[in-house]
């Protein structure tokens, strides 16, 4: 009676003892999740944070600020041989008509005025001019209203980053130039408009003028070069791993090796294709040619992994039975497993394929950092590609580089949701439940 | 020309098969790539070197071309006058180069015009030749399907053998150099100087005194990038632990299916995007605040690298984290839980510590992307080698030194330009040490519970 009387207290006591101590424990547990919430809640604020810093300083990237000017296409003057070839239009005098309609329109007096007002528009105005007549011959002779790009301090006075309070010698605009801008404001020559020189002008150092072009061409350009070689030999050798190739040293290594190089810096790979394909094969520096091999020498870890893994999602019954109807081994592999395997692939492939689109030190190294205004033809010919663009523009100082630098950025980052996109809805669409 | 063969090969098969009443050993298309392979690969084999190794031979037989009271005269660097020859060739010419160099130019070129007959010729010859014999095999009784899977064999393994060939190309062009570079400075002085303060040879030549010599100490490089990775790490560590834990754990799997890719989306940001950010967004503000609070911070202070890099390691270590918190059987929560612990017991006490190994690796992983990580500390890191634990200081790493010495033109055979190698050297051994090391632990691990 006794001793079953202890029990029964003791019993008492132990769950008055977990009673007791049970708050303190479930708060600490409530504790701990919060403290997850809050660590996921922190990663996604800097995602946000990062999209909106980069967003807002870059969608005013794409727009800039014009003038309209009235232009007097005068044959003699743009076309002194007359023959409408480009040396020609060159040897013209275009530039002097931008000075001209802009002088006509604010009557500047004296040298120092006349060269404020003459800073006012971009250098890129002759250039405008010559163009418009390459495409249409028949504007010689006539009058018509021109939008110009404003100079890109002017554009950043407009946007209101230079203030007028501060001391003239502080800031990068004088007293007469925004005076004579006030004037083109008041009347109603400037406009903001998206800016044709970011979507369709190549490197440049006139911020205003700069633009992404020849640095997309150059990204596609690599990328291609970066598919042709990696897509077939990943492919290739993923097949060689997972269906033929027996376990062994060599393929235990080989696949030791594969998983060192994916974790490989990728500056590394850069100073491979330095010392290899420039300075071993005497390929030419700067060019998306050597670029996409480099990228392609990068990328092939990502998709030997990722084709072996679909490869190997393959269900054995499939080929059981295209062996049991008589189909050799390759026959089997060619004609069963890797059209079925190929969606996965094809996924591996393409986010591998976006990495190398965001890779900017490995291009570094083999010179597609270098200043390069025409926009590449051909693979062979010098170019840079979008990331080394957004490294080179970040380093200038100008203002309006930072917004073009943003705009830059949010490209690339569309173009990287694309793939993506595309890699998501590609295994979504064909992705095989077995 | 393979694809004429194909052509060929194909239709003489099948008429061969329409002709004769004898059956084919193998349908008439594996006839045509049999002959379309073995005609277009040795003459593919053989453009390919002759276009790899002109160069090479070239430079080596330019050197006899050039007189010879030339090469006695100046004692000049055997390089540089090939590349100066190059440069002649390319267009590339900003002074007028003296006549030697330009008489080489025109001998090169003709090599270069003859090796382009040379090389066409010997293609189209050699792949006629192959075709032709290829041809005489075009019987009934000839196993094309065999020939052709055997080659295609060859091919698949050569494919993954490239593997090798790139981590040999690595090694050997990062170890070759590196050598050369031991060979004019020390190892040790390499590895355990304090000062780093690389200058271009002229420099070297011109400098008075002491002011102009090199120091290649590289130890001011590896205090940054491990202070860089450091400061990187305690913002990614917590915040990936406890997200890995959160996703893990407690959030429902419609939770988790939306968080995951979300945070995943952070590895996906290029760097180049993330160095733009520190430079332009995180350095300012951590100037002003540090300004506000009586700190000097510098403009390209490490913390601003180290804050932006442990932003974009977070799915690193939570990604992974995740996957090895998930992969612990059921059944030792369910033990923890039948013992009456609460949900955070059954994940600090038994979860966790049964997947610890794994998470290690996983921190080990971020911190092998961390210390290889290039365009982030260019941009917001600077280039000034201190000797410095102080977050607010710039500081300098290895790969920004890298990038740094050997973007733009370089100086042949200099010191300066081989450090960089020597520097890629050991960069490549830090972080294959760190992932052999984080793999293993992993692998162990999954045996472990499997």
């Amino acid at each position: 009676m006794n001793n079953n009387n202890t029990i029964q207290l003791s019993k008492q006591d132990n769950s008055k003892i977990v009673l007791s101590g049970l708050s303190r424990r479930r708060r600490k547990d409530r504790r701990l999740k919060l403290y997850g919430r809050l660590a996921v809640a922190t990663a996604v604020t800097f995602l946000i944070f990062l999209l909106i810093a980069i967003g807002s300083k870059g969608i005013p990237g794409f727009f800039q600020y014009y003038v309209t000017l009235e232009i007097n296409f005068d044959r003699e003057r743009l076309d002194p041989m007359g023959d409408l070839s480009v040396d020609s239009l060159y040897s013209g005098e275009s530039e002097a008509l931008v000075t001209e309609a802009i002088y006509s329109k604010l009557k500047p007096q004296g040298r120092s005025q006349k060269k404020a007002v003459k800073k006012l528009v971009s250098k890129g105005g002759g250039e405008k001019i010559r163009d418009r007549i390459l495409k249409n011959p028949k504007l010689l002779g006539t009058t018509s209203k021109i939008r110009f790009p404003v100079d890109d301090d002017v554009d950043s006075f407009l946007r209101g980053y230079i203030d007028r309070n501060v001391p003239e010698s502080d800031r990068r605009l004088n007293d007469f130039q925004i005076n004579y801008i006030d004037e083109l404001v008041s009347k109603n020559l400037i406009s903001y408009k998206l800016s044709e020189y970011f979507f369709f002008g190549s490197a440049s150092r006139d911020p205003e003028l700069a633009g992404i072009k020849g640095a997309v061409i150059g990204s596609l350009m690599s990328l291609a070069i970066c598919f042709i070689i990696s897509f077939p030999l990943g492919v290739a050798a993923a097949v060689y791993l997972e269906e033929i190739a027996k376990k062994n040293r060599l393929t235990e290594f080989i696949e030791i090796n594969i998983n060192n190089l994916a974790a490989v810096p990728s500056v590394v790979f850069g100073i491979l294709g330095l010392a290899v394909f420039i300075g071993l094969f005497g390929l030419p520096r700067s060019v998306p040619l050597v670029g996409g091999m480099v990228l392609a020498l990068m990328t092939l870890p990502t998709i030997i992994i990722s084709s072996r893994v679909s490869i190997g999602a393959v269900p054995p019954s499939v080929k059981d039975a295209a062996l049991g109807i008589g189909a050799s081994k390759m026959q089997t592999i060619f004609h069963h497993v890797v059209p079925l395997a190929m969606p996965g692939m094809l996924t591996g492939t393409i986010i591998g394929m976006a990495r190398a689109l965001g890779e900017t030190a490995p291009l570094l190294m083999i010179g597609m950092v270098a200043f390069i205004v025409d926009i590449p033809g051909s693979v062979t010919d010098p170019g840079t590609v979008l990331p080394v663009q957004i490294f080179m523009w970040a380093d200038f100082a100008e203002r309006m580089f930072v917004q073009k630098t943003s705009a830059a950025t949010i490209i690339l980052l569309l173009f990287l949701f694309l793939m993506n996109a595309i890699a998501i809805i590609l295994r979504k669409k064909l992705e095989r439940r077995w | 020309m393979g694809a004429v063969w194909f052509y060929i090969g194909n239709k003489s098969a099948t008429n061969l098969k329409a002709s004769s009443n004898v059956k084919l050993h193998s349908l008439p298309h594996y006839h045509g790539l049999y002959l379309g392979l073995i005609s277009s690969l040795p003459s593919l084999v053989i453009v390919l070197t002759l276009m790899i190794g002109d160069d090479y031979i070239f430079a080596k037989m330019i050197l006899r071309e050039i007189p010879k009271e030339i090469t006695d005269i100046d004692n000049l660097n055997k390089l540089i006058a090939v590349e100066q020859i190059k440069n002649v060739i390319n267009g590339m010419n900003f002074i007028t180069p003296p006549i030697w160099v330009s008489d080489a130019a025109e001998v090169w070129s003709s090599w270069d015009n003859k090796l382009k007959i040379i090389m066409t010729t010997l293609g189209v010859s050699c792949s006629i030749g192959f075709g032709l014999w290829g041809y005489q095999n075009l019987i009934s009784s000839f196993r094309a399907r065999n020939r052709v899977e055997s080659i295609v064999l060859i091919l698949l393994a050569i494919s993954s053998g490239v593997a090798i060939l790139t981590t040999l190309g690595i090694l050997f062009s990062v170890a070759f150099e590196s050598f050369r570079f031991f060979a004019i400075i020390p190892i040790q002085e390499f590895l355990f100087g304090t000062i780093w303060n690389p200058q271009f040879e002229g420099a070297e030549r011109a400098g008075s005194g002491q002011q102009g010599l090199s120091e290649y100490g590289s130890l001011p490089l590896f205090a940054g990038t491990f202070l860089i990775s450091l400061i990187a790490l305690v913002i990614a560590v917590p915040i990936g632990l406890f997200s890995a834990i959160y996703l893990s754990e407690y959030a429902k799997k419609k939770e988790r299916a939306i968080l995951k890719p979300v945070l995943e989306i952070l590895a996906g940001v290029p760097t180049v995007v993330y160095g733009f950010f520190a430079a332009l967004t995180v350095a300012p503000l951590l100037r002003s605040t540090g300004f506000s609070l009586g700190l000097d911070v510098a403009s390209e202070s490490a913390l601003a690298a180290g804050f932006v890099m442990g932003i974009m390691i977070i799915p690193f270590v939570s990604s992974l984290s995740d996957d090895v918190i998930n992969a612990v059987p059921q059944s030792l929560r369910d033990a923890a839980y039948g013992l009456g612990s609460t949900k955070g017991e059954t994940v600090l006490q038994v979860v966790l510590p049964a997947a610890l190994p794994g998470v290690v690796a996983s921190i080990l992983l971020a911190v092998s992307r961390a210390v290889g990580e290039t365009m982030i500390v260019v941009m917001a890191a600077g280039l000034a080698a201190n000797l410095s634990l102080n977050p607010f200081d710039a500081v300098t790493t290895v790969t920004a030194q890298i990038v740094t010495i050997l973007v733009g033109d370089q100086e042949f055979e200099s010191a300066k330009t081989l450090s960089a190698f020597a520097l890629a050297l050991t960069l490549i051994v830090i972080t294959l040490i760190l992932n052999l090391f984080a793999l293993q632990v992993v692998k162990k691990y999954r045996e472990q519970y499997e």
